[in-house]
């Protein structure tokens, strides 16, 4: 092994130069770089390191939880009294709902019997805490405590009592990374509560989101409240996810640049549900039969439009 | 060995066994979940760098690789990245190590903050390129905390190497 910028004597066996390493290992990392992100083989990898490593990481949550656990206990009465009254008064005022939920339920199925539909089936929901926001400054994921072995796989819908704060993203034998709605490579599809007009809205970066493909003049309005259309088939339709707070109109662009807040406490910490897998859509209908000349056209459009 | 080349002080050799723990040991201490705080530290870019600077025949790039690999798992970041940042960074660390233990600890630091800075900077090339968000100014700010605490971490990490100082009339040095 030698030192760089000076090359031992010959007679000294110090192995290869250390510019000859250097570029070993950085094709090497290059190498990894590429194969995790552009096609995804590095996950049984990861996996395995991560459930070796598992104990260890909870040894180092042990400060945190130390100082959270502190903290808790320096917390006055007081205060531990008047968030009991208001969990109680919020519990009375939901508690008429949903005591009629039930029968609602119950109503919608018989009718839905009679309209010959398919039944819903009721999702359940997993419990969960949100133990810490990974490390990693470049996306917005959070760490939660239930993994492979409490039955949740990527891709569940994870919600908290406002609304959608994510998706599974990964999961491990203990522990699951969640992908919250405020990361760039997160997209959720939407309608607009107030009109059902349908939209794609997603993560911005720096904890906000942003409608997007939505044409200058279409009819959205400050502080209208966006919930999920459930196109998608991951998340149920109807739950809140954001609220516009600025529109920006520009003539010059073909699109408004919509920015929309999460309703949700997406970058605060606490419990979540993880909820069930949806049942499967229906088989997509099989696309029109087209020409090939038509197939070629579109590809060419396609290779434009991405230059 | 001295802990700097104009001290008059000589070290004894480093064990092995020390090395090992004190980069296991940054390790465990860069798993902390502190989430998004801005201006923790990377401990084992710290430890890294310091050892290649005053060990450059026992630690090097491969120790940044595995290490590096090790951070990607627990960081839940890319696969590469900081393996990418951290042989980087010991490749430098071992090229400065001739020049840079002439200086006070204090310059010694100024001659690392840049490592650490190139160091976030070949992270931040490596995400941005395939499209993640900006980290924000302030992520950079754990490089001049790493380079504050160039000075303690000396102090800590060369405490096993001291001899006794005894003044002995009969003993040269």
């Amino acid at each position: 092994m030698s030192v760089v910028g000076h090359a031992p004597p010959p007679f000294f066996k110090r192995g290869p130069a250390p510019l000859v390493r250097l570029a070993f290992f950085v094709s090497l990392s290059l190498i990894l770089l590429v194969a995790d992100l552009r096609f995804h083989t590095l996950e049984w990898a990861r996996l395995a390191v991560a459930t070796v490593a598992w104990p260890l990481q909870r040894v180092t949550w042990m400060p945190i939880d130390a100082a959270g656990d502190f903290g808790a206990y320096l917390s006055r009465q007081s205060t531990l009294l008047k968030e009991n009254e208001d969990l109680r008064r919020s519990q009375l005022g939901t508690a008429n709902l949903l005591l009629r939920q039930q029968h609602l339920e119950q109503e919608n199925k018989r009718l839905r019997a009679l309209l010959d539909m398919r039944a819903r089936l009721p999702v359940e929901g997993r419990i969960a805490e949100i133990l810490y926001a990974a490390r990693d400054p470049f996306s917005r994921r959070v760490i939660i405590d239930k993994g492979i072995q409490h039955g949740i796989s990527a891709g569940q819908a994870v919600v908290d009592d406002i609304g959608i704060i994510g998706q599974v993203a990964r999961v491990f034998p203990l522990t699951s990374e969640v992908l919250l709605l405020t990361d760039k490579d997160q997209a959720i599809p939407v309608e607009v509560q107030r009109n059902g007009l349908r939209a794609v809205l997603a993560g911005a970066g720096a904890g906000m989101m942003e409608l997007r493909f939505l044409a200058a003049n279409a009819e959205v309005q400050l502080g209208d409240i966006l919930v999920t259309s459930g196109l998608d088939g991951v998340y149920l339709p109807g739950l809140p996810v954001a609220k516009v707070v600025k529109i920006d109109r520009d003539s010059s662009y073909s699109f408004a640049r919509i920015t929309c807040a999460p309703l949700a406490g997406v970058e605060r910490h606490g419990l979540a549900l993880v909820l069930g897998d949806r049942t499967a859509l229906p088989p997509q209908p099989d696309d029109a039969p087209t020409t090939a000349e038509q197939s070629a056209r579109g590809k060419r459009v396609k290779k434009k439009a991405r230059q | 060995m001295q802990p700097t080349h104009s001290s008059r002080r000589i070290l004894l050799p480093v064990r092995n066994w020390f090395i090992v723990v004190t980069l296991f040991t940054a390790l465990l201490l860069n798993l902390i979940p502190f989430g998004r705080l801005p201006g923790i530290p990377d401990w084992v870019a710290l430890v890294l760098a310091f050892w290649c600077v005053h060990q450059p025949l026992k630690v090097g790039m491969a120790a940044g690789f595995v290490l590096g690999l090790a951070m990607d798992v627990a960081d839940a970041s890319v696969m590469g990245q900081h393996a990418l940042a951290y042989v980087l960074l010991a490749f430098a660390a071992a090229g400065l190590s001739r020049r840079v233990l002439w200086f006070p600890l204090s310059q010694q630091a100024l001659h690392v903050l840049p490592l650490f800075l190139g160091m976030q900077l070949a992270m931040m090339v490596a995400r941005m390129i395939v499209g993640a968000e900006f980290p924000g100014v302030l992520w950079f700010l754990s490089s001049f905390t790493a380079a504050l605490l160039w000075h303690p971490v000396t102090y800590l990490l060369l405490i096993p190497q001291f001899r006794s100082e005894d003044k002995d009339v009969h003993r040269p040095i």
